[in-house]
């Protein structure tokens, strides 16, 4: 299941309804993003003030369906979910919660490290950082798409 | 046919979203960027390093390359920084 959404998720909520009533579930591996301070002051930085998550309504929703479906046509998994939030953060919130549920451990594990991975270079969604300074726009990062390049087949 | 901008691309335009007239001469992706590239500083600003720039067509990953056709849901935008 994904979900697009302005406010916040409950992670040991949405985990207990991802297994509930499936005891062919032997493991759940998740993974929760968070806005982190990307100039803390004692590093000699400002405080970063909030993050605005800009993205593509439609689109969105579409292409996080396709990585969802890439995951589990790739391992044996009994449930999936991929919740991102939109719109204005404060750091500290809680941004992006990925969780993949599968008899065994190894394709709970992996599918969970996939679905992130994917994410980051493949659903539209844009960061802009504002600080005391002024807003900026975050830059792609080279090692999201080398991260994403390593699940690759052949 | 429908462009989006998105991020720095929707503040360097003006523009969320527009009407657009498959142009004459244009058959793919980018022919419309160096169609659009001539319809004012902030268009030829937004479009000025195409290494930075991602489109899709009716929302899916494309190239430059990508045919056109009259209906064709186009958007504009950086490469994507979310999770």
């Amino acid at each position: 299941m994904i979900r697009v959404q302005e406010h916040d998720f409950d992670p040991g909520a949405e985990l207990e309804m991802l297994t509930a009533d499936n005891h062919a579930i032997g493991g759940v591996c998740s993974f929760i993003g968070l806005v982190r301070d990307f100039a803390p002051k004692e590093q000699g930085g400002e405080d970063v003030s909030a993050m605005t998550l800009e993205h593509y309504p439609g689109m969105t929703e579409k292409q996080l369906e396709a990585i969802e479906k890439e995951a589990q046509e790739r391992w044996p998994l009994d449930a999936t979910l991929i919740i991102h939030r939109f719109g204005r953060l404060e750091a500290g919130d809680r941004i992006v919660f990925v969780a993949a549920a599968s008899a065994h451990r190894e394709a709970a594990f992996e599918a969970c490290h996939f679905l992130i991975d994917w994410l980051k270079t493949k659903a539209p969604f844009w960061k802009k950082e504002s600080a005391a300074s002024g807003d900026q726009w975050v830059e792609a990062k080279e090692a999201d798409d080398a991260a994403t390049a390593r699940w690759n087949k052949d | 046919m429908k462009v989006l901008y998105f991020a720095w691309l929707k503040e360097k335009t003006g523009v969320g979203a527009e009407d657009i007239a498959l142009p004459d001469g244009v058959s793919d992706v980018a022919g419309l960027v160096d169609w659009l590239k001539g319809r004012g500083d902030g268009y030829a600003d937004a479009f000025s390093d195409t290494a930075v720039v991602r489109v899709a067509v009716n929302q899916e990953h494309v190239d430059v390359d990508h045919a056109l056709s009259e209906g064709d849901e186009v958007a504009f935008f950086p490469p994507v920084t979310g999770g």
